[in-house]
């Protein structure tokens, strides 16, 4: 085992793998606090059904099988249903749940329809496009990973350099449309690169699962504290921490996809923070409880000792 | 008989769905339905370790159970404060997390194909034949859906009125002294009932599909609870077989066909419906206008 990940850490390869899931985490947590604190969460999930037929379309279109080319069809795909969810919610009084969940299927269904086309089409070259359901990282293309980091860096850099007004955005539009910035476009840009990080992340963890390398380091980061500045970094490193501990175990034990490992990576961190993070943790929050009940009860016993006091005074 | 049997299988998954789907829309937990048809995963594979065969009551047993564990975690974490969206998407990626590990674990003892377990193959029904004495009852997936309708029917028809009440204004079913949360487990249990049943005929994602599509078409529709019902199951057996057809003829597969028909119905009805559609919509604002100048 221990050798194992010796052998692993000192192979080429493995690093490059090692340093694009540590990326990917990191960008996909990074944008995952904004979609948890515009309330948006479900959206990665949704995000990622709804790219199967942007990548379908793009494999008809050009019959190669090019990372780049899928990426494109996929982001187009995923903003297509933004578009379809923002016009349900604004147009019809079905509310977010329900528009969420109607994109997510019909999207779906039509990629599922385009994917047995495609595979009943007899062409030799489509084997591997179901590799996207579930991801592998850990047999991923050298390329595929250059490109896996470089979008991830692009990701947090531009995360960096707009977090004032994303945070302004978040929190606040009505003022920071009051302070002359164009909320539209910063909202549509954040859209566009949680769609960038959901496609990104599906390769590495497939359709299913991408929805919680958002949604899960962002939420345990959010319980370890309340300024948003710390909590983008540590939902980053929830990430990173999570990419690098699944592919590594993914790695070195058979029979274990990368995704579902990475995902319970997360899960545990999020665990952990809700149980011992301090002040808001589960612990603090049942020592404060013990504190101000025995508090109480100090008080109570007094005030029943001032009450019988009283009493007897009274009947004398 | 081949047709007949996809068509019955289709429709009796949009009748059970489209039924609990109505509930799931109008108490905003739409995405609560897509979250059990994911997290029930795990149930079907410790289901399937214990008994190493397609044992279907067992199947049944552990995917409701699973059910039930995630419609309970979720509101664990609700009360912790966290919100509603959050928590489900931790809570079904973690289960299906583990279910898609045990599966490819035990991949040499599991028969279970997990793109299967997705997508479905709806195809396949009329091969799995129940046979009792010697006679061919027809395919098994038709009684389990059957039998998952009925227990739907029974319980629905039953308790209505506090369904009903319960969907529509929790705070004063509570007053008048329903138990809200047995109804809301209850309910939720169903939910995963009948995903269990659908799932190896028709994949995961063609529950989720039928269970919001039909019932946000039909919302769009009606505003009585009893209309949106029928119209829900009208519109998912509408769609079921108009999306067996459209398969057929573009050689592809069925239940993906069976939600993207029901995707397009839920578009006429956004767009063309006589009460909440998009034309209606631009016509009352338009003679509003007129009638304001």
């Amino acid at each position: 085992m221990l050798a194992d990940l010796i052998r692993w850490f000192t192979d080429p390869n493995m690093q490059w793998i090692l340093a694009g899931s540590l990326l990917l985490g990191l960008g996909s947590g990074v944008i995952g606090s904004f979609t948890f604190l515009r309330k948006q969460s479900l959206l990665g999930d949704a995000l990622a059904h709804a790219a199967l037929p942007g990548i379908c379309i793009a494999f008809m279109l050009s019959g190669v099988k090019s990372v780049g080319l899928f990426m494109l069809g996929a982001i187009i795909a995923g903003m297509l249903a933004t578009f379809g969810i923002s016009a349900i919610t604004r147009y019809s009084r079905i509310k977010q749940d329900a528009a969420l969940g109607i994109v997510l299927s019909v999207f779906f269904g039509i990629g599922i329809v385009l994917l047995t086309k495609i595979q009943h089409s007899g062409n030799g070259n489509q084997s591997g496009l179901d590799k996207y359901m579930f991801g592998q990282a850990a047999s991923m293309m050298l390329s595929d990973v250059y490109m896996m980091g470089a979008v991830s860096v692009l990701l947090i850099v531009v995360c960096a350099l707009l977090f004032k007004e994303f945070k302004l955005v978040s929190f606040d539009p009505g003022f920071a449309r009051g302070m002359g910035l164009k909320v539209a476009f910063l909202e549509q840009l954040l859209l566009l690169m949680t769609v960038i990080a959901v496609v990104v992340g599906i390769q590495a963890v497939g359709v299913v699962l991408v929805a919680a390398l958002l949604i899960t380091p962002a939420v345990a980061a959010r319980y370890w504290t309340d300024a948003l500045g710390l909590m983008v970094v540590l939902a980053g490193v929830f990430g990173a921490l999570s990419g690098v501990t699944g592919t590594l175990i993914s790695s070195t034990l058979s029979n274990l996809p990368t995704g579902p490992v990475t995902v319970l990576a997360a899960t545990a961190l999020f665990f952990v923070s809700a149980v011992f993070a301090p002040n808001r943790g589960l612990l603090a929050k049942w020592l404060r409880h013990l504190r101000s009940r025995s508090e109480v009860q100090k008080y109570a016993g007094r005030a029943v000792v001032h009450q019988s006091q009283t009493v007897e005074r009274g009947t004398e | 008989m081949t047709d007949f049997w996809i068509i019955l299988t289709g429709t009796l998954v949009a009748a059970t769905c489209g039924i609990l789907g109505c509930f799931l829309v109008l108490r905003k937990m739409a995405m609560v339905g897509d979250a059990i048809s994911h997290s029930v995963l795990p149930g079907i594979a410790i289901a399937f370790l214990i008994s190493s065969s397609r044992d279907s009551m067992l199947m049944l047993f552990g995917a409701a159970v699973l059910g039930l564990i995630t419609v309970f975690l979720i509101q664990l974490l609700q009360n912790s404060g966290l919100q509603s969206d959050a928590s489900i998407g931790i809570v079904f990626t973690a289960l299906f997390a583990i279910g898609v590990i045990i599966i490819s674990r035990n991949a040499a003892h599991i028969d279970l194909d997990l793109d299967c377990v997705l997508f479905g193959e709806i195809a396949y029904v009329q091969w799995d034949t129940w046979v009792w004495n010697g006679y061919d009852m027809g395919p098994v997936a038709v009684w389990m859906l059957g039998g998952t309708l009925l227990i739907v029917l029974a319980a629905i028809g039953l308790f209505y009125k506090q369904f009903k009440l319960c969907a529509f204004d929790p705070a004063l079913a509570a007053a008048v002294g329903i138990p809200v949360a047995l109804f809301h487990y209850m309910l939720m249990g169903l939910v995963s009932l009948s995903t269990v049943a659908s799932f190896e005929s028709v994949g995961a994602i063609l529950v989720v599909g039928m269970l919001i599509i039909p019932a946000a078409t039909a919302y769009l529709l009606t505003d009585r609870l009893s209309m949106m019902i029928v119209y829900s199951v009208l519109i998912g057996a509408i769609s079921a077989t108009g999306g067996y057809y459209a398969a057929k003829w573009l050689d592809a597969s069925i239940a993906g066909a069976m939600v993207t028909v029901a995707g397009i119905l839920f578009v006429l009805a956004f767009i063309l419906s006589p009460s909440h559609g998009l034309v209606a919509r631009l016509g009352k604002r338009r003679r509003m206008n007129s009638a304001a100048a």
